[in-house]
């Protein structure tokens, strides 16, 4: 199969199974496809620096994994690996937490608030793109809403959003690519 | 120094005690007068084997067969821990080189700082005793980073996707593995004497040593078993990560 991601704002429709979270790990380089290529501005992404890929086309889980720490360690990991600091609090706002949630202790949080700080904490590297893996996948209704509230605010940004979902493939994104046995249809 | 000597008649006559292993097993069914058959039958036969080895090398008082021997032990000792770390992608060579290099640069120091002469007497049983703990430490060192590469895939792949290096993901699990590998012995250090008496302190009480001249061969043993421990645990963890990742700084498919 064969299709485009153009600009803006792109959902992945497809039942479990389908390999839409395969799909998207394969959009940043977290993993390599058997046959086939995939490129990122018309570049095959193999030719391109493997780290500094991920930093362009962020990765929001599925699940929440924070590192071990505060709120503000986990949004300020990415840039201090490549040795950057930056100020949490705007990427933490972005995600639509307010600031008292900085210095707390990012495991003691619900998992819908951590889904921010996982938002937050990619969103710190300044991506081109972002890829949501289910990203609601695991929250109840307040914390979904909370989450797409969120990411609906986000711009200068392009979204690729994996879902399982209709009508949130319809509320947050402009265009939907359906997977259906490994087949797309628009 | 005094030296003792044991008859074939008193090393059987410790067998009551085996006689004991097997009564109680059998007893409350453990179900291992088998295996304490194979443990007794081959530890006579290995240490009789080693035994006349060891006796050949000290006639010969050639440091080569020494070497010989020890490089013996190495391969052992890493084919043994080999078995124990199956879950570590090519682990073979992390393991070599890490007891290789805990052997070599252990008694290099002890040498070099005079602590034992380069004699075979000295070579053969402290190289045995470094390799032998090496091996265990790296063995439970490289379980630990499967484990931890196993059941903290999900964190580490989220690191790799933040654009850290794979080395950069796997800096905790590193440490926390190292550290399993390390802390039997360092807390066996911590409580020597007082919980149990090491081998070496009894071997030369029995064998008619002064109390002190024991206690500063097993204190120079202990610490030098240390080093060596930390060695070939960092070498180990710290090559043998590398199996669980690609190049590109991908998780390898487990």
């Amino acid at each position: 199969m064969t299709f485009s991601i153009p600009s803006g704002s792109t959902a992945l429709l497809g039942p479990s199974g389908s390999g839409k979270s395969t799909l998207l790990r394969l959009l940043n380089r977290l993993a390599d496809p058997d046959e086939g290529s995939v490129r990122f501005h018309g570049t095959d992404v193999r030719e391109l620096d493997p780290l500094e890929l991920r930093r362009r086309v962020g990765l929001v889980p599925q699940l929440p994994a924070p590192v071990p720490g505060s709120v503000a360690d986990n949004v300020c990991f990415g840039p201090r690996l490549h040795g950057e600091d930056v100020d949490p609090e705007p990427p933490v706002r972005l995600a639509g937490l307010d600031s008292s949630f900085l210095e707390r202790d990012a495991s003691r949080l619900s998992v819908g608030e951590q889904q921010r700080v996982m938002l937050a904490r990619a969103l710190a590297l300044e991506p081109e793109v972002l890829l949501l893996d289910e990203p609601t996948a695991a929250l109840d209704d307040a914390a979904t809403q909370a989450v797409e509230e969120a990411l609906r605010g986000l711009r200068g940004v392009d979204l690729v959003l994996v879902t399982h979902n209709r009508s949130q493939a319809e509320r947050l994104a402009q265009r939907t690519i359906r997977l259906d046995g490994g087949r797309v249809a628009a | 120094m005094s030296t003792i000597s044991i008859t074939l008649g008193e090393v059987a006559a410790s067998l009551a005690l085996v006689a004991v292993a097997v009564a109680v097993s059998f007893w409350r069914r453990a179900e291992l007068e088998q295996d304490i058959a194979v443990a007794v039958l081959r530890s006579f036969l290995q240490l009789t084997a080693v035994g006349y080895l060891i006796q050949a090398i000290f006639d010969t008082d050639s440091l080569w067969l020494v070497v010989a021997l020890l490089a013996g032990m190495v391969a052992f000792g890493a084919w043994t821990a080999r078995g124990r770390a199956k879950a570590v992608p090519g682990a073979t060579g992390p393991i070599l080189l890490g007891l290789a290099v805990a052997a070599a640069v252990t008694l290099g120091l002890v040498l070099a700082l005079r602590i034992f002469k380069a004699e075979p007497r000295y070579l053969v049983p402290v190289g045995g005793m470094v390799i032998g703990n090496s091996m265990t430490a790296v063995a439970v060192a490289l379980n630990r980073l499967a484990d931890e590469m196993h059941e903290g895939r999900r964190q580490i792949e989220a690191m790799l996707a933040l654009g850290a290096t794979s080395f950069q993901a796997a800096r905790g699990t590193l440490a926390r593995s190292l550290r399993s590998g390390m802390i039997p012995l360092v807390d066996s250090t911590k409580t020597t004497g007082i919980v149990f008496f090491p081998g070496t302190m009894v071997g030369m009480l029995v064998a008619g040593a002064e109390p002190v001249d024991a206690v500063r061969l097993q204190l120079v043993l202990l610490w030098v078993l240390l080093g060596a421990v930390a060695l070939a645990g960092l070498i180990a963890v710290s090559l043998g990560y590398r199996g669980f990742f690609t190049h590109a700084h991908q998780l390898r498919e487990s």
